[in-house]
């Protein structure tokens, strides 16, 4: 049985509920069980190349499309909305392929409608359009289960008004999709990797070159995955990492995606971010990358967002362009509060020749760290400077 | 069974005997810590007896509610607070004296110098819901 398969069969059973007038919250519940019915019951007919009479396997999607519509069906009868299921019967298609269009981008419009916050909007995308289920997608997240099911259909119910066929917001899909990417935190399920297949998936449903600049930074950064961890679970900071551990094929992927949204000159700030990775993909080693390349695309991406991360990898940039001097003039610029401030002001200090001040820095930036790796990763900088120069 | 909550302190804990603040220790040093805390929550999960484990930033906000229609006060984070939590491990075990013995094995993690900080943790039973026989 490939999980994978039904997965990416998800979207379009949905929506081929939809068009047959289902409405999208209970079309969304009864893919899902039939989704588990499938991951609960189908034998591993597939792996043996040998489906029995009346497996499911040889058509996953008519299997899918048959028991979802049903469960649809039983659902909406314990509703004892009866005269409405008799109207939807008779209106039931007759089995075989469904049409060939794909709503698959309306799908990714609605699961990350404007109306929803992130979160609920992270959940329902990997619900209906991944077609992960709740259990998965509640242990990603690290939350119980009841309550992602509840995120799910208090999501649900936040889109229940919006028509299907309306044309969406790609900006918040593409945030929806750079979030999963983003905190992808390990689990069962590789969210980093669900995140890419989701973001391909749209790319082929719609021809847009911030589409491309997203999936082409995940690429890039995703290429790096290996290179980031040591054995013993330490973060290993770019300039360190082995790039002979970098997945070359994932790099030219990415920079060929990249090339070609970039020559259709629409410039986002995805394709910026993207061309930043892209520099220090090309450089064979740290010490040969192209800062002030790096700067300039920097300095584009300040023109699409005015986050307060891209303003600081800035002033990392100018650190390493103009010197460190230059850069801790940058980084005074902006607020000290920032997420990050003290541990890139310790980094500058310490390529300024200050190692007193970096430790100290370094030492106060591991107190303020969001998590675990890098907290380790700032005292132990703080304990390397402190244990050579007492 | 019986579940226990295995709180680590910022500060409010007696001070331990092997004291050396973390950044002071070897790169080294760290990492041997850090995996001794990894391979004991997974030896835990093993055994059936882990529950949670999750860390606490060192700063954080008091809240309090201050009237209809007007938005929360907040206040802090304050500096001479005594007691500061850094973490916990809740564990599920079949006594106290279980409990008791793995506090002592978290307390053992190696710090400075590669030698156990003996570590002063603190050990409290959560409350339970009433058992169905009471008499």
């Amino acid at each position: 049985m490939d999980e994978l398969l039904l997965r990416r069969l998800t979207p379009s059973v949905l929506s081929i509920l939809v068009r047959r007038g289902a409405d999208f919250a209970a079309a969304e519940d009864a893919v899902q069980e039939a989704l588990i019915e499938a991951l609960r019951g189908w034998p591993a007919t597939s792996a043996q190349g040998s489906p029995g009479s009346g497996s499911p396997v040889r058509d996953p999607k008519g299997w899918l499309v048959t028991v979802a519509w049903r469960k649809f069906l039983d659902a909406t009868r314990a509703d004892s909305a009866r005269r409405r299921r008799e109207d939807l019967v008779e209106e039931q298609p007759a089995p075989g392929p469904a049409g060939s269009v794909d709503d698959t981008l309306q799908l990714y419009f609605l699961c990350a409608h404007p109306s929803l916050t992130p979160s609920s909007a992270v959940a329902l995308t990997l619900r209906a359009v991944g077609g992960l289920t709740t259990r998965q997608i509640a242990h990603a997240y690290l939350v119980p289960e009841a309550t992602m099911a509840q995120r799910i259909s208090r999501a649900k119910r936040t889109v229940s008004g919006v028509r299907f066929d309306q044309p969406g917001d790609l900006a918040t899909v593409l945030r929806v999709l750079y979030l999963v990417f983003n905190e992808g935190y390990s689990g069962d399920i590789d969210l980093v990797a669900e995140a890419i297949r989701l973001t391909r998936q749209l790319a082929t449903a719609v021809d847009h070159p911030e589409v491309a600049g997203l999936l082409a930074l995940m690429l890039l950064h995703h290429a790096r995955r290996a290179a980031r961890t040591a054995p013993d679970g330490s973060l290993v900071p770019l300039a360190e990492q082995d790039r002979g551990r970098w997945d070359t094929g994932a790099i030219t992927e990415g920079i060929a995606i990249l090339q070609a949204a970039l020559a259709r000159d629409r410039l986002g700030e995805y394709q910026a971010q993207a061309a930043v990775a892209a520099l220090h993909a090309d450089a064979p080693t740290a010490e040969e990358t192209d800062w002030v390349q790096i700067l300039e695309w920097y300095d584009e991406l300040t023109r699409f967002t005015d986050s307060p991360i891209v303003r600081l990898n800035r002033a990392v940039a100018v650190g390493e362009a103009d010197g460190p001097r230059a850069g801790l003039a940058a980084l005074a610029a902006l607020d000290d509060s920032l997420p990050r401030h003290t541990a890139v002001a310790a980094h500058l200090h310490e390529r300024a020749g200050d190692r007193a001040t970096a430790a100290r820095l370094y030492a106060e930036a591991a107190r303020k760290a969001p998590n675990l790796a890098e907290r380790g990763h700032l005292t132990r900088q703080a304990a390397r400077l402190n244990i050579s120069s007492p | 069974m019986a579940k226990y909550l295995l709180l680590k302190h910022y500060r409010g804990a007696p001070a331990a005997v092997n004291d050396v603040p973390m950044d002071q220790w070897t790169p080294e040093e760290i990492s041997a810590h850090v995996k001794y805390m990894q391979d004991f929550a997974a030896r835990l999960e093993q055994t059936g007896e882990f529950v949670d484990g999750q860390a606490l930033a060192p700063e954080g906000t008091f809240v309090r509610y201050d009237g209809e229609g007007r938005p929360p006060v907040t206040d802090g984070p304050f500096a001479e607070t005594k007691d500061l939590i850094a973490g916990w491990m809740a564990i599920d075990v079949d006594s106290y004296e279980r409990a008791v013995e793995l506090a002592g094995e978290l307390s053992a993690a190696p710090g400075a110098g590669g030698k156990p900080i003996h570590e002063w943790l603190e050990l409290r039973p959560f409350l339970t819901e009433p058992p169905t026989v009471t008499e």
